[in-house]
Formats: C-alpha cells, structure tokens, sequence
C-alpha cells in the first residue's frame, strides 16, 4: 500500500527505487526525435497532439467566420465575392463539426479516461495513434484544398442535388466527401478504444455506480458515434462520392434515386452530433462543479440516466431538421415530441448542478466561471431549442439567422464554454503547470460578451427575415445595423481567444508549477504526478467510492502485482471491476502511421482516379501486414500467476 | 514536473504532408476557378476567330480565355448546361448524334481543335448547322467548345462531371450512344431500349 | 437579457421592405407569431427563473462560505424536492407547449376550403417562374419573381424545381416550403391585407442564393382580375421606330437565345418570361428596382450585380441599348 497522491514526494526505498526504474526502461518511448514522434502509442503525447491539432482548425475554422462576420457587417459589402464567401461557410462549419468539436471531445476523453479510471493507457494504443493520423491527413486536406480554392462550396450538409455531379463541377465536393471518411474513421476509431477501455480496464472496485460521470459521458458519446456515424461514413463516401466519381444514381430522381435519401441520412448522423459534441461538455461541466464545490454532484443515478436518455432520444429527432421537406403531419407530430422531450433530461442535469452549487462552497475559479458561464449560455440555446421544435414555428424560422443564433448557442454554450473550462481544470494536469488565472479571469468574460453580443442579435435578424448563408443583403432589408453588431462581438470573441492563447503559451511556458493536485479534485487523475508519467499510476489504484481521493481515509489502497518489466496493465470485470486479467500493451510501431497514409493515398487519390482504389489497396494490405506481424514475447509467456484471479 | 512531455519536433510531419499535398493540389488549382467576369462587355470583339497570323501595324495577343476555360471544371459545367438550355441537344442529343453528327466520337468533319470548334459554332456549317455568332457571347462559346472536347475525352478526365441528374439510357455510362426518341418522365419499358 | 431583447428589438424595426416573421398579414403568419409570442414569455420566466436559482445558490454558497455555517441536515432531502419540482414543471410547460403547437399545426395543415387560386412555383437558379394555370390554353400565364394574390382568398402554391433544392418564404403570410426537383409539395397562404410582401430563397442554392427574392403583391379582387386581364395579352407590337429597333435588338441578339415574349418569336425558357417585364417591380429576382438606369446596367454588366448569374454580359452599341430599354419598357 503506497500513498500515491504523494507518491512523487516519499522518500524512495530501494525497492520502489528498483520498481521505478523498472517501469521507466519498459514505459519509456523506445524512439526519439521525427521517428519517435511518429511511432508514439502512449495516449497521453497521442491525445495532446490530437487536442492541439483539432485546437488549430478550431483557430483556422474562426478565422472563417471573422471573415463572414466582415462580409456580413454592411450590406452589399465587396469583400469577398458569392464564390468564396460559400466555401468560407461550408469549410467553417465543416471544420468546426468534423475537426473541432467531435475530435477535441474524443482527444480529451482519450487523455483523461484512462487516467480517471486507473490505468496504464487506453485499449488498443496503436489504434489510436493509427486514428489520430487519419484525423490530420483529413484536416490538412480540407484546408490545402481551401486556400487553394478547391474548398467545398456546397455548405456542411452538403444536400444533393447541389452537391451532386452536375451542379458542383470540379473536386471540391469530393474533398468534403473524402473528408467526411477521413472524421468518421477518426471517431469510430476513437469511440471503439473509450468504450473497450471503460469497460475493460476500470480500476478495481469502480463498479458501475462509481464511474465518474465524465467518464459515462464521454462513453454515451461513444455509443453514439458508433450508431450514428456510419450513417453519414456511407452516404458521403459511398453514395455521394460514388454519385460524382463513378456516375452512381443513388440521389438522381430520374433513374430512381432521390435526394431526400441524402438529408434522412446525413441528419441521421448530422443531430446525433449535436449531441455527441455537448454531452462531453456536460461531463466536463459535471467535473468542474465537483472539484469546485468540494461536493459530489447531486442526483449521480439520474445524472447519468439523463445522460443515457439524451443518448437515445438524440436518435429520434433528425427529421426536425427536414420540416420543410414531403413528411406527412403525423411524422412531423413524432419528431416535434422527440424534440420537446429532449429537454427534460438536459433541464434536469441543469437542476441537478444548481442544487450541488447551492449545497457545495463554489470556489469561483476561471474554470468554474465557465462552468456557469455555459449554464447561462446554453439555456438560450435549450429554450430555442423547444421554440423551434414546433413544426410551424421552425418553418418560419428554419434556415435562418434565428438557427444561427441558436445552434451557437447551443454549441458554443454547450461544447466550447466547458471545453475551456476543462481546459483550466486539466491544463495543470497535462503539462504540470498552472494557467493564469487573471488572464484566465478576462479570457471568461471577453468570451462571455463576445458570444452574446455576437449571437443574440442573429435571433431578431432572423425573425426579420434573413436567411442564412447569403453572402450579402440589400441595404433596404434594415439588417445592417444588427449585422455591424454581431461583427463588434465576433471582434471580442477574437480577443478573448487571443487572450486565452497567450495564456497557454505564457503558462506551458513558465506557470506556476502545479504538483499531483493542485485543485484538491475528486477523481484518479489527481493522485499521479503531474504531467503523468508513462505509466500513469505507479501502483493501480483501488476505488472505494465514486470519489476515491475525498474518501481515501489517509492512503489510496492500491493494487500490486503487475509485472514490470513489460508493459503491463490489468483488465477487470464490466459491471463491478473484478480483476479478470493482465495484458500487455503493444510498443512503439511506426505501422498504424503507415497505414493511415495508405488510407490517405486511396481516399485523397479516388478523387482523381478509381485506380487510387487499386493502389491503396496494396498499400493498405502492406501496412496491415506490418502491423499484425507477430512479435514480442511468446503467448505462452503472458500467463503469468500471481494477481487476484488466474488468467482463463 | 516539467512542461510538455513533447515539445518541438510537432511541425515537422504536418509541413512535409502540406508540401507534398500543396505540390499535388497545385495541379488542379486552375481546374477549380469559376470565373464569373472572365470577359468585360468590349474587350473581346464578338465572334473574331483569326485565320492567318499575319495582321497589319500593332499585333494584338490572342484571346487568352479560351485556355483557361478548356481544362477547367466549372467552364465545362457551364458549357454542358448551356448545351441543354440552347437546345444543342435537339441536333446533337447528349453527344450521340440524332439530326446533327454525333459529338463522342473521334470523326470531326471541320476539325478538333478548340478554335476549329469555336469557328463551327460561330459561323455555322452547311447543312443544318447554325451561326450562333452574335447570339452567344464569346466566352460562353469557349464554355461549349471545352464542353464539346469533353465529350470525346479531348479535356483531362477529372474536369467533367460523371452524370447529369436526367435520365440516362445506360445508367453509369457516358461513352454510349443516347436514346434518339424524346425524354419521358418515368423509366421507359424494357422493349424500348435498345438491345445493347 | 431582456431589456437587451426589447432594445434590440425595437432597434430593428423601423425598415422599409416587408419581410419579417414579427408583421403577419395573414392567418398562417398571424397564428405563428401568437405561438412565437407565447414560447417568448414562457422562456422568458423559465430562463429568468433557472438563472436567478443558480445565481442565488452561487450567492448563498459563497457567503455561507465567509459565515462558515453548515449545511442544514436536511438539505439533501430538500435539494431532491426542489430539483423534482423543477423537473415537474419543465414537464408540464413542455406539455402545454406542445398541446399549443400541435393544435397550431393542425389548423394550420390541411388545406384552405372555400376556393383557393392555385399557382404553380417553379425553382430555377437564381430566379422563379410563376405559372397562372388556367382551364383555357389563352388564360395561362407566365411570370417570374412577383406573385399577384387577391387579398382575402387563400392561395395554394404548387412547387417544383428544374434543377437544386430551393425554399419559398414569404415570412409576412407563411412559413417556408422546399422546392425539390421530382417533388411537387404545396403551401397556401392568404394575405389579409394588401401590401407589397417581400420573400427569399431559403435553402442554400449556389453562388447567388442571397439573390433570389420575389415579391407576393397582395391587391383588392378587382385590381387582381385588372392584373390577370392585362397578364393574358401577348406583348403588343411595336409602334414606333425606336421600339421596332429594339424589338430587333431583341430578336437579333443574345436575348432571344434564353427569354421569351409572348406574341413575338422569342420563346425560350431558359431565363425569365419578360412579356410584361415593365409592369414587375423588380429586376434580377427582387435584386433591383425596375427603373430605366438599373435595367441598362443589368443587361450590360449583369455579373457585376450577381455574380455567377446566368445572365451573361451583352455588348450594345448605345443607340441599340437604348432602343432596347426603350422596348423592354414597353412591355407593360
């Protein structure tokens, strides 16, 4: 039994000295420099590099709409022409979704859930590095083919017949296509990794009813991403690209396709989305409240069934967003239900947290701000919500700037105000130091404003008549005014994350250092060093509760036992974390690189030529091979006696 | 306790992905650009086509949008929208040939150079081909030319489109021959198509 | 947030077109913004209701913090009550929202009795064509980008498209309906005052998708039977020299290739029925006003104004573009 909050701080015996020692030649990264960036497993550097990297088409993605918000300030505004401005929008919103949200959610949970549930590294850490490279390829593809004009021009969604081969003439459509694939491989890959890793690999003793609920989040997400992106990984790659590359008929309405088959299936995957992205920002909103309030959240149960019943209901409503289109007056009713019923479990996630404000003693940090700061926020974009489930109310208002101003606030308020939250709660966690907190303080309400100012102006344009996507508007509409504020505002969210970037950058550099926990937080990831070595834990904690370090009497029981001398890491039971088995994880391998660009070269080639098929093929067989190649210790070395319970 | 696990080598993967892909998409820039105001009223004098090379005083540079316009995917869209919508097809159906000569072949009566093409749809041909010179601006004319390449796969593959959204007699092929009887709505019976 | 809502609000009212959700002029509007209204207030006193508790519970937590007192030993039991509550009343008002919007929906659904003016609505990018179907083959009809209503008869829209998907919204009389080639979906409207109701493309259509407007001209039944009357007539012949002139301008020229005047040889399709173009408000799908000087740059520089339209540049000598302004003006 080791103390491991302080397990950095003990006087070391010659025993740990050994174990340490032990844990550092098997753990540490067997490459350095360009080779060992490429070979990288561990989830840790691999989840750093994926937030940064999502971060910066988030950065890239903004810049986008602060050129929109400049084109949009005056009408008849010249600055930039019908052509570009409707690749700006479509990129942004594609960079935003595909990129940004669901990848940096995914990026978060895959650093953070091994480490909130005890172990070593997530389930399958070739794959996942294997995803994250998939993920880059598809997002410098977008954006090369952007600044090279060849950006989609087709909007997010994309609808056909627009989107189809006779009106979008040329690549760019192909290149959302192919970058759909290249996301939704990203997210399958990441989605499969978290849901084997907390069912697997939980701590012993974190039973079911002690999972943190950031960590049941982020696995209701990954349900979701495996149900609803196949969805639109088929109509894009499939049906769409097949359309335009290979002169497949699915969306012609002539030879019996039909291009409502294209909206039923993207919205499918396309709401199920919504809440793929904000369901991890309540998981992190949960977190914040808990660490900040020095309480557990009220109502854990029906916290985490809200969770589960937004995860299911989610699937129910995509139809809201085809109102306008051919579905007869019952359907609609059933879809306006679905709609409606989706905010009792939200409305009582949000009750839940006011009541542990109101029970707990809030410390108002910067990440705690936020937290509020998404409640504010989002609550705009959930009463919204409703409004626009009425099927006559959303066909007035659908494809307006009223939708703007409400999945803003829904995305921004749900998805990006816990984001930075998060980011101020685990940023002393990743890199061992502490973020400004004044900066931190004027980041928060530069943020606040800038979103309010920017967005709650779009709901009265909206309602006034203007529609989305128009690249200008005539003087005499009377839009301009509302327009030229919601440009002052994009300017303040700007300067906010400017301040936050200096913050960052300033705060990596030479923050405060932070120690193990420096916020005094409930769950594992606070009992190991910080930034976490390799290994993650020294010893694999023991859970005795769904706050183990509040409850800890003076020591965290740990488990011992694990050979050290490989990469060793214990699997336990689903439902009540039984020790069940040892595994041990892959090393470095420059193979799930190579097959990621085998998966690049066909997707990115099938634009130019069917024989990227062919070739990509062979390809992907190499790199398959490479990758399954048996190595390492013989099979009947990995059987090893001597944890609670016999392999087999 | 020190900062980032990893810090600089970050940039060197994704700048080497973005020469190589910049180097690759480089190719089909030009192929992408629409351009709207390729030719200001005045500035291309309507349906000159030059014969001889040699010209009196100063010579003027030829026109410079036909190139532009012959490999680029939207002027091909364009060229194949306004084939429909000038009622080309009535002739000439979707390149198969019906009243006029068809177009996907390799048989060009009056050449297939684009300015020969430009010249045929400009001055007429005898035997039922029309002048269309002064009815269509030049720069669309460019547009049909580089449509017209396209259907004998004279222009690079990836510049045009794979189908249209009508009816097609052999759906998923673009190289056969077109129905010659009108367009219903609906698909005709089998015993209306013709054997393949 | 709701001063700035008032403030804002009232910051965007004064304008002179007619195109807002907020100004019905007709049953289906009028009943939408009742619900929009309603959902407003509602909101209103949920959201300041839900943020006043959770800015009092940070309040409260935080002075407890500098007093130190305890929690209450009940408070468990009590938080459970309240978030209960909470939950029990967002399930009723949900309820009662949507037993209001259901019954909106169904009055507003089915369609109109009595005896409604069925028009045909056809999406082309960037402009729309209007067909007034008649029973006789002289009574028909065509137009683009203005729809002539009487005040006070419903209306039934029959929608299609030639080639993407457009969306029909006039927010003034109805909400929006999607035009999809293949499909032909309906939408009826009655105005109840008459006025001049701008409308706008609402589903994303291609580069000029922010230029495709129309108007609905709602007119007393007698002036709406003047319309119709003079809308049957093919385009007189011209008078005098300088229309004769522009007439052949017309014919002559690129014109003829994509439009159409009735009663002339020009019978294309392809871009707007111009047989009554004088008598239009606009030019270019609502873009500009139909005045002599935005008629001559519109057909000299179109792409200038709409870039990307299908219009292309014309070359006119000046005394040909002014006989041609001088014809297409008399197009009354």
């Amino acid at each position: 039994m080791t103390h491991a909050r302080e397990v950095v701080a003990l006087p070391a015996t010659d025993h740990e000295d050994d174990e340490l020692a032990a844990l550092r030649r098997s753990w540490r990264p067997r490459h350095r420099g360009l080779w060992g960036w490429l070979t990288a497993v561990d989830h840790k550097s691999i989840a750093t590099r994926y937030v940064a990297t999502a971060f910066l088409w988030f950065l890239l993605g903004g810049l986008n709409a602060a050129l929109m918000r400049l084109q949009l300030a005056r009408p008849e505004n010249g600055l930039v022409g019908p052509d570009r401005y409707n690749q700006l929008f479509t990129v942004h919103g594609t960079a935003m979704m595909f990129l940004f949200a669901v990848p940096v959610m995914t990026a978060v949970g895959l650093y953070l859930v091994p480490l909130m549930i005890g172990t070593r590294d997530v389930a399958f850490p070739r794959l996942n590095a294997f995803g994250y490279w998939v993920f880059l390829i598809g997002g410098v593809f977008l954006f090369v083919s952007f600044y090279l004009n060849t950006g989609p021009d087709t909007g997010w969604f994309a609808y056909v017949p627009l989107s189809g081969p006779e009106y979008a003439p040329g690549k760019r459509v192909d290149v959302w296509a192919q970058l759909v694939t290249f996301t939704e491989i990203a997210g399958l890959v990441a989605a499969v990794e978290i849901i084997v890793t907390v069912f697997k690999q939980r701590a012993p003793g974190m039973s079911l009813n002690r999972i943190p609920l950031y960590v049941w989040a982020i696995l209701v997400v990954s349900f979701m991403i495996v149900f609803a992106m196949p969805a639109v990984a088929m109509a894009s790659t499939m049906m769409l690209a097949m359309d335009r590359l290979v002169a497949t008929h699915f969306f012609n309405q002539a030879e019996g396709g039909d291009p409502l088959l294209w909206q039923h299936l993207f919205w499918f995957f396309g709401h199920p989305e919504v809440y793929i992205m904000f369901i991890p920002g309540l998981g992190f909103v949960s977190s914040i409240v808990e660490t900040f309030t020095g309480r557990r959240v009220f109502g854990y149960p029906v916290m985490v069934l809200s969770l589960f019943i937004t995860g299911f209901v989610g699937f129910g409503l995509w139809v809201h967003h085809m109102f306008a289109t051919p579905i007869p007056q019952l359907g609609r009713s059933f879809f306006t239900a679905a709609s409606v019923l989706i905010a009792i479990p939200t409305g009582t996630q949000i009750f839940c947290w006011i009541a542990t404000i109101w029970a707990g003693r809030p410390r108002f940090t910067t990440a705690m701000l936020f937290a509020i700061g998404f409640i504010v926020v989002f609550v705009i974009g959930g009463v919204t919500g409703v409004m626009i489930a009425s099927v006559p109310f959303d066909l007035q208002v659908h494809d307006t700037f009223f939708i703007v101003a409400h999945f803003h606030y829904v995305i921004l308020g749900g998805v990006v105000f816990p984001l930075f939250g998060a980011f101020y709660l685990w940023f002393p966690k990743v890199t061992g130091r502490m973020l400004d907190e004044t900066l931190g303080k004027w980041h928060f309400w530069l943020f606040f404003v800038g979103v309010n100012v920017t967005f709650f102006p779009m709901h009265i344009l909206g309602l006034n008549g203007m529609p989305r996507r128009v690249y200008t508007y005539l003087p005499e509409m009377g839009w301009g005014d509302l327009n030229l504020l919601a440009t002052v505002g994009a300017g303040v969210i700007a300067a906010s994350v400017a301040v936050f970037l200096v913050n960052v950058v300033r705060s990596a550099w030479r923050g405060a250092l932070a120690g193990p926990d420096p916020w005094g937080g409930p769950t594992l990831e606070w009992a190991t060093a910080s930034p976490p070595p390799p290994w993650n834990f020294r010893h694999i904690p023991v859970v005795e509760s769904g706050s183990p370090l509040w409850s800890a009497e003076a020591e965290l029981p740990v488990a011992t036992g694990l050979r050290t001398d490989r990469r060793e890491f214990l699997v336990t039971t689903v439902l009540d974390a039984v020790p069940d088995n040892r595994h041990e994880h892959p090393t470095e391998t420059i193979w799930p690189f190579v097959m990621a660009l085998a998966i690049g070269v066909t997707f990115i080639g099938a634009v130019f030529t069917p024989w990227a098929y062919v070739v990509g093929f062979a390809f992907a067989t190499v790199a398959f091979a490479g990758w399954a190649w048996p190595r390492g210790t013989k099979p009947e070395e990995r059987v090893h006696p001597g944890l609670a319970r016999e392999a087999r | 306790m020190t900062a980032l696990p990893e810090p600089r080598m970050r940039c060197h993967l994704p700048t080497t992905l973005c020469a190589v892909l910049l180097a690759l998409a480089l190719t089909a820039c030009d192929r992408e650009a629409r351009r709207f105001r390729e030719s200001p009223p005045s500035a291309t004098p309507e349906g000159l086509v030059q014969l001889s090379p040699l010209e009196p005083g100063v010579p003027t540079t030829p026109v410079s949008a036909r190139n532009v316009y012959l490999e680029n995917a939207y002027a091909v869209s364009e060229g194949e929208r306004r084939f429909n919508s000038y009622n080309c097809v009535g002739c000439h159906a979707h390149g198969g040939g019906g009243m006029g000569p068809p177009l996907m072949d390799d048989q060009w009566i009056y050449g297939s150079a684009p300015e020969n093409i430009y010249e045929t749809i400009v001055e007429g041909r005898p035997n039922g081909m029309p002048s269309f010179g002064g009815r269509i601006p030049s720069y669309q004319i460019w547009q049909l030319v580089a449509y017209v390449r396209s259907l004998s796969a004279l222009t690079p593959s990836g510049t045009r489109s794979a189908r249209t959204d009508h009816m097609m007699m052999f759906p998923g092929s673009r190289t056969l021959q077109e129905p010659e009887q009108p367009k219903q709505s609906g698909r005709p019976p089998a015993s209306e198509m013709p054997p393949s | 947030m709701l001063a700035a809502a008032t403030l804002l609000a009232l910051v965007a009212c004064g304008h002179a077109v007619e195109q807002s959700a907020l100004h019905p002029a007709g049953p289906q509007a009028r009943k939408v913004s009742d619900l929009w209204w309603f959902a407003l207030i509602v909101s209103t006193v949920v959201y300041v209701v839900t943020i006043g508790a959770l800015l009092w519970a940070a309040w409260r937590a935080r002075r407890r913090e500098h007093a130190g007192a305890p929690l209450p030993p009940d408070s468990e039991r009590r938080m459970t009550r309240a978030v209960a509550a909470g939950v029990g009343a967002t399930v009723a008002l949900l309820l009662v929202f949507f037993v209001y919007d259901l019954s909106v929906g169904r009055t507003l659904s089915p369609p109109p009795g009595g005896d409604p003016l069925t028009i045909n609505v056809i999406g082309h990018q960037w402009w729309w064509e209007v067909q007034y179907p008649d029973t006789t083959p002289h009574g028909r009809f065509t137009t683009a980008n203005e729809i002539h209503v009487p005040v006070g008869r419903p209306v039934v829209l029959l929608l299609t498209s030639t080639d993407v998907i457009h969306s029909i919204w006039v927010p003034n009389l109805a909400g929006k309906k999607d035009l999809i080639p293949g499909y032909t979906q309906s939408v009826w409207f009655q105005a109840d005052t008459a006025g001049v109701y701008r409308g706008q493309c609402a589903e994303f259509c291609g580069h000029q998708h922010a230029k495709m407007a129309l108007v609905v001209v709602a007119e007393p039944p007698a002036e709406f039977q003047r319309w119709l009357a003079q809308s049957r007539q093919p385009a007189l012949p011209p008078t005098d020299s300088v229309t004769r002139r522009g007439q052949e301008v017309f014919l002559t020229g690129p014109c003829v290739m994509c439009h159409a005047i009735d009663g002339t040889p020009a019978g294309s399709n392809v871009g707007p029925n111009l047989t009554h173009l004088a008598s239009r408000r606009t030019l270019g799908a609502g873009t500009l006003p139909n005045t002599r000087g935005h008629l001559a740059g519109w057909i000299v520089d179109p792409q200038r104004v709409k870039p990307g339209v299908w219009m292309p540049p014309n070359q006119l000598a000046p005394r040909d573009l002014e006989a041609l302004l001088t014809y297409l003006q008399s197009l009354k």
